[in-house]
């Protein structure tokens, strides 16, 4: 690349690149919606010179299903199946904003023993996203191998999950009072082996990955996020954690029992491709560690559900509340009014999503080279169900 | 009292407010002075985070709920400004931009404007389409868009989706030459 790349394209007095598409020196190029390098169904408008990016354009609405507007046609209880699909690859979170906003607008306080099994709940899920996102970055340079180790491992904790819930990919766990059910017998120890084994993986990855010149030469430096960018665009979880501002729900605003965890999320200040994979890469340690130690706190048995009106006739009064936790992606939540009547008024969900792929993901492939396009783009970990809803 | 609730009813008039939880409060701001209220609390209260804005439809009150959750990570704190609009029969209500606020709004913006019909001029963008391609009928997330009416107009009849009631359908298959066979059985059974 030139080292001034303001000089061209030309710009306008507003600031806009100059695009004449006429003059041949500029081509439209579609990255998706289907294309081994976009995180789901999206696409991206990009205007290149050369093999440079000049501008790029998010579009969304491939898979638009409505489900906030199906949410105000719905019971309370009906709202569950629904909303989990709000983003697929880490459906908990939808269980627990959309229960937690029923059961605060209700006036429905959750046993202990629940907390500590959604806490399980989410960090499962949490788990899994990261078993494969961590190495799925190294992936976007076609580096597969450790992608491949990652999902045979999210497939022991979808096991886990089929165990304690009965599905493996949409549980339907957390549920407005509570939670469907106590751990099984011995589910436990069958947990702490798997974790073995990521221990194991945790090892390799930092080799494969984290060690390898051909990742750490194009992840350093790449898609660089300063760190004024964090507030003006929205930046969430690990993305504004690389930039060196703390941002993680379980720590600022801590939900459930996570106050009586020890950790601590990692920050720093590179604000680039690789730096936002170390703290994934850490995200996925710590991950590991608070697994461990909700399993060891946790107590053995208890009630896991409290008593709420006959979920089909549940009447919730006037109010509206906005419910977050911490995903994988960031901070996820759920602004829910209700009326008084038997279904919500309004439920919106608020996903980091929202925020990195559509103004901060144009912002940041501007000069970037087209092959590099898949690598910014997973490093913001998009999800586009969560922008459609 | 969260901080910048006292500016909020002080200078800006605000009403209604709501301390859901601590560090968790929703007020209403005059659409008038939303932006302006808005604008202070980003540069003066710290709320430097805008989390999202949305919309409520209070059909049955005339009126569209505007909300603009704004977050101050170093208080720790939230606080959501309700703008009520008058709302319109044929949509069109009509609100401030703040894009020049934060860059992001514009994309909520133009969301809005295709979901719930309601304008704000001058946001960059906000007449292209966002999630819907080519619409033209009314937008969608108002409470009057009939969505069920809208599926059955649009992707119906489609072979393969017939509906059946769940209880007739059921004894006909159980037994074709008498369908009624096991309602008569069950009311015989209850009366024995």
């Amino acid at each position: 690349m030139n080292e001034d790349r303001s000089l061209y394209p030309e710009h306008d007095e507003n600031g806009k690149p100059i695009i004449d598409l006429e003059s041949h020196k500029f081509l439209k190029l579609w990255q998706g919606p289907q294309h081994p390098g976009i995180t789901g169904n999206m696409s991206l408008e990009l205007t290149v010179s050369g093999d440079e990016i000049v501008e790029s354009k998010t579009h969304v609405g491939y898979l638009h299903r409505g489900f906030e507007k199906l949410l105000e046609r719905r019971l309370f209880v009906q709202c569950m199946p629904t909303s989990i699909r709000l983003c697929v690859a880490e459906p908990d979170p939808n269980e627990y904003i959309v229960s937690t906003a029923v059961e605060e607008l209700g006036g429905i306080e959750i046993p202990d023993n629940a907390k500590w099994l959604r806490m399980l709940s989410l960090e499962m899920a949490r788990l899994q996203v990261l078993l494969r996102g961590v190495p799925g970055q190294a992936g976007t340079f076609a580096l597969g191998l450790g992608y491949q180790w990652g999902n045979y491992l999210r497939d022991l904790i979808l096991d886990s999950f089929e165990e304690l819930t009965g599905g493996r990919v949409y549980h339907m766990y957390i549920i407005p009072g509570g939670v469907r059910g106590n751990l099984p017998e011995g589910f436990k120890g069958r947990m702490l082996e798997k974790l073995k084994l990521i221990d194991e993986f945790v090892v390799k990855i930092d080799k494969l990955i984290f060690q390898n010149v051909v990742f750490e030469s194009r992840a350093k430096g790449l898609g660089h996020i300063p760190k004024e960018w964090v507030d003006k665009y929205g930046v969430y979880g690990p993305a504004a954690r690389a930039s060196g501002v703390m941002r993680d729900v379980r720590k600022t605003n801590p939900y459930l029992n996570y106050d009586q965890l020890d950790f601590e999320p990692h920050v720093t200040t590179e604000g680039d491709v690789y730096a936002r994979s170390v703290v994934r890469y850490n995200d996925l340690q710590m991950t590991v560690d608070m697994i461990r130690q909700i399993l060891d706190k946790m107590p053995d048995g208890g009630d896991i559900r409290a008593q709420t009106p006959n979920v089909l006739h549940w009447k919730i009064p006037k109010g509206e509340t906005y419910v977050k936790c911490e995903s994988s992606r960031g901070e996820y939540g759920m602004y829910f009014v209700t009326d008084g009547s038997d279904k919500p008024r309004r439920a919106h969900l608020k996903g980091p999503s929202y925020t990195h792929a559509n103004a901060l993901l144009d912002k940041l492939l501007i000069n970037a080279n087209i092959a590099d396009t898949a690598a910014i783009m997973v490093s913001l970990a998009t999800c586009p169900p969560e922008i459609e809803r | 009292m969260q901080k910048g609730i006292n500016n909020l009813i002080e200078k800006f008039g605000a009403s209604d407010l709501v301390e859901r939880r601590s560090g968790l409060s929703f007020i209403t701001v005059d659409q008038t002075k939303a932006v302006a209220a808005i604008t202070h609390l980003k540069d003066i209260d710290g709320y430097t985070v805008l989390s999202f804005i949305t919309a409520a439809d209070w059909i049955e009150d005339g009126k569209m709920q505007l909300t603009y959750m704004l977050n101050n990570p170093a208080e720790v704190a939230e606080i959501a400004i309700r703008v009520m609009l008058e709302r319109k029969k044929e949509a069109g209500e009509s609100m401030e931009t703040i894009h020049h606020l934060w860059p992001n709004a514009k994309k909520w913006q133009q969301e809005l404007k295709e979901m719930y019909g309601v304008d704000f001029p001058t946001s960059p963008g906000v007449n292209d389409s966002f999630i819907l391609e080519g619409w033209d009928d009314m937008p969608p997330n108002r409470r009057d868009f009939d969505t069920k009416q809208y599926a059955e107009d649009t992707f119906f009849p489609r072979g393969g989706r017939v509906t059946h009631d769940p209880a007739t359908y059921m004894r006909e298959q159980l037994d074709p030459k008498d369908p009624q066979y096991y309602t008569k059985k069950k009311k015989k059974d209850i009366n024995s």
